[in-house]
């Protein structure tokens, strides 16, 4: 059966943190954890969400979960995958990890996870950049971002790479499942994290949480700039599984790019040009899903 | 209990056999690189039962070895060297979480230059870590370390992981008898993995969490009560390992002939046995000379040191070991146990072996004699020597 708003589990198995208002990355924590329910062993590397769930004697998880070193989140969900096996257990290991935590210091581990074909769900909740620490780059910070150490100034304005490609990296591995997501698209979120629960071996979610204080939002704007980045087409909610990718969602046109980056501190020094440059490599990655992929 | 011609790799990959941990992470590094290769063989013949898990780095087995042992299992590991560096940080991780993580350390030498033969240096970085530490004296001694340090690292007092170290090559790639006990008798040794410090599904537990200024301090101090607890473990655990095998253990250290020794070679690893037969030619010239084997670095033998040189006149450091601007790290660490004596003993730091240069029969006497010629005071014997090398600081 499917997730939706109304089946969703009134369990709650992540509260009393301490994380920001408006918080991306907590809402697709707390939400996973109602899919997969109170026996899924959690793994979250140094980062916001073990930042502030974790402080002693404030413990905030109703479910088992234990912080990683900040490279180690898959290869601890490894040694517990291994262990609650051997030991009988009815469990679902899970890693909550960010977009400097995934894509930057813990791409080894990961790389060596799925290549192992360990049995785990990685979730990346991507918030592009390392916002624990105060907003700095990470390899998924998207081209044209303000950070703290990508500074916009007359020479060069803000972070001058694009995003590393989590999710077709990950496919690149010949993984058994991998999705996209956003927690401005909830549902279709939570119904990949159902998915890969029922899915043997190594599954990957990326999902877009956005971070009011790193993109320069207003707390209540969150989810709607989680859909806004579907909506016109920077991100694009996918699946790969079995061997192919395909669209779980298709918008008919696409909203405004320069709307969507011009409502974000973050990218409020970008110039018509530096907007072009988004939209056409926008349009270039469009051009080859509607191309090659289902 | 059989008999069997085996490398200290080999003794010790028998004695994890017999212990049964039930997942095994590791990296390969030369000279680790055997056991866990005839660990890998056991898990493919099922002698032993375990999951074997290929990591992709040193960092992730510990990591790994962490997870199993949150998820409550035994676990083991091993490294040396660099990949002992690599995966610093899940040290402290592994200790201060109080896994009881077993992982072998080859000594090796530490790059640059790169150098593949051991010493010591490794290792004794990472005294702070939190782990036990002991050094293995031979093929047999570390057959019954890996046994006996989960025994150790288990009991309720202690909850640590144990680094067990063989000297690289020397130890490691070397041939002894060694008698192989039987999986009754280990049974009958070391019990099943009990522990509460595992995930719970009907109580959830939260692990590995923070904790801020109020709440740290008091973590830290019950991580060292552990450790001192250890030695009390120790020595229960080797006064059973006897009953069972009749092998005899003496806890933190071994002394060799030190009751009215005048001079004492204070060493550590399975360089040892040179100093014991070295001690014995002096012994024969009339000159009364002892050893003292350090097994345990941490807990530190500080007692038990103080106690072997209640005749000391002079006493000497050898290790394969150098903090750069200092003096060797064993040195150091003698010397602030020399300090609870009520009387002063010249000591002297002999460093040699670094890079797995050979520790020649020869240099030990050498250093017999500098400790003698030491007692008549620092200007005889310089406080810090280089052994077996030309160049000097």
């Amino acid at each position: 059966m499917s997730v939706t708003a109304k089946n969703l589990s009134r369990e709650e198995f992540f509260y009393g943190h301490k994380a920001c208002p408006g918080c991306g990355g907590s809402l697709a924590v707390r939400n996973a954890l109602k899919v997969l329910g109170k026996n899924a062993v959690a793994v979250l590397p140094a980062g916001c969400m073990s930042a502030v769930g974790f402080n002693f004697p404030q413990l905030c998880f109703g479910n088992n979960a234990i912080i990683s070193t900040f490279a180690g989140t898959a290869s601890m969900l490894t040694g517990i995958e291994a262990a609650l096996r051997i030991r009988g257990c009815d469990f679902t290991a899970v890693g909550f990890a960010g977009d400097g935590g995934t894509a930057d210091i813990g791409i080894q581990a990961l790389s060596g996870a799925i290549d192992r074909g360990d049995n785990i769900i990685y979730i990346c909740y991507d918030n592009e950049a390392y916002m624990n620490t105060g907003i700095q780059k990470s390899g998924l910070t998207p081209f044209g971002a303000k950070t703290t150490t990508t500074p916009a100034g007359e020479n060069i304005r803000g972070n001058i790479r694009p995003k590393k490609n989590m999710f077709e990296i990950a496919a690149a591995h010949g993984i058994p499942y991998a999705a996209t997501a956003t927690v401005g698209y909830m549902t279709d979120f939570l119904n990949k994290v159902e998915k890969a629960s029922r899915i043997k071996g190594t599954k990957y979610i990326h999902v877009i949480a956005p971070c009011p204080s790193g993109w320069g939002i207003p707390e209540s704007d969150t989810v709607e700039v989680a859909r806004e980045i579907v909506d016109c087409g920077l991100w694009y909610l996918a699946e790969f599984y079995e061997g192919e990718f395909k669209v779980t969602h298709t918008p008919k046109e696409f909203t405004s790019v320069e709307n969507y980056l011009k409502k974000q501190g973050r990218f409020k020094h970008l110039t018509a040009e530096d907007i072009k440059i988004i939209e056409s490599s926008r349009d270039k990655k469009w051009e080859k899903i509607r191309k090659e992929w289902v | 209990m059989a008999s069997k011609f085996l490398s200290g790799n080999e003794a010790f990959a028998e004695g994890i056999r017999l212990a049964r941990p039930q997942v095994v992470a590791a990296y390969p590094i030369t000279p680790q690189t055997t056991v866990v290769e005839r660990l890998a063989e056991m898990a493919e013949d099922k002698s032993l039962d375990c999951e074997f898990i290929h990591v992709e780095s040193e960092h992730s087995a510990l990591s790994c070895a962490m997870g199993a042992s949150a998820g409550g299992v035994r676990t083991f590991t091993a490294t040396s060297s660099q990949g002992l560096l690599y995966m610093a940080e899940c040290l402290y991780y592994a200790s201060g979480g109080r896994f009881p993580i077993v992982m072998m350390n080859a000594n090796r030498s530490t790059a640059l230059p790169w150098n593949i033969y051991g010493d010591q240096r490794d290792s004794l970085s990472q005294l702070d870590c939190g782990w036990i530490q002991v050094y293995a004296g031979s093929a047999q001694e570390a057959l019954d370390l890996a046994l006996m340090s989960y025994r150790i690292a288990e009991d309720k007092n202690v909850s640590l992981p144990i680094m067990v170290n063989l000297d690289g090559f020397i130890l490691t790639h070397t041939y002894e008898q060694v008698d192989i006990p039987t999986a009754e008798q280990a049974d009958k040794f070391l019990p099943e993995f009990e522990t509460d410090n595992k995930f719970d599904f009907d109580e959830p537990k939260n692990m590995a969490f923070s904790a801020g200024p109020e709440y740290n301090y008091a973590f830290k101090i019950k991580h060292h009560n552990a450790m001192i607890n250890s030695s009390a473990v120790i020595k229960k655990a080797e006064g059973e390992f006897y009953e069972i095998f009749g092998r005899k253990y003496t806890g933190l250290i071994e002394e060799y002939k030190t009751d009215d020794a005048e001079y004492i070679i204070i060493t550590l690893g399975s360089i040892g046995g040179l100093c014991f037969e070295a001690a014995d030619k002096f012994r024969e010239k009339g000159i009364k000379a002892g050893v003292i084997r350090i097994r345990y670095m941490r807990p530190f033998p500080r007692e038990e040191i103080c106690a072997a040189v209640k005749n000391a006149k002079a006493v000497g450091v050898l290790e394969k070991d150098i903090s750069f601007g200092n003096e060797g790290t064993v040195f150091t660490n003698v010397n602030s146990a020399l300090q609870s004596l009520d009387r002063h003993i010249p000591s002297y730091n002999f460093i040699g072996g670094l890079g797995g240069k050979s520790i020649l029969p020869s240099d030990i006497e050498e250093i017999f004699n500098k400790i003698i010629l030491g007692t008549e005071g620092p200007a005889s014997t310089d406080r810090i020597n280089f052994i077996g090398t030309e160049v000097q600081a």
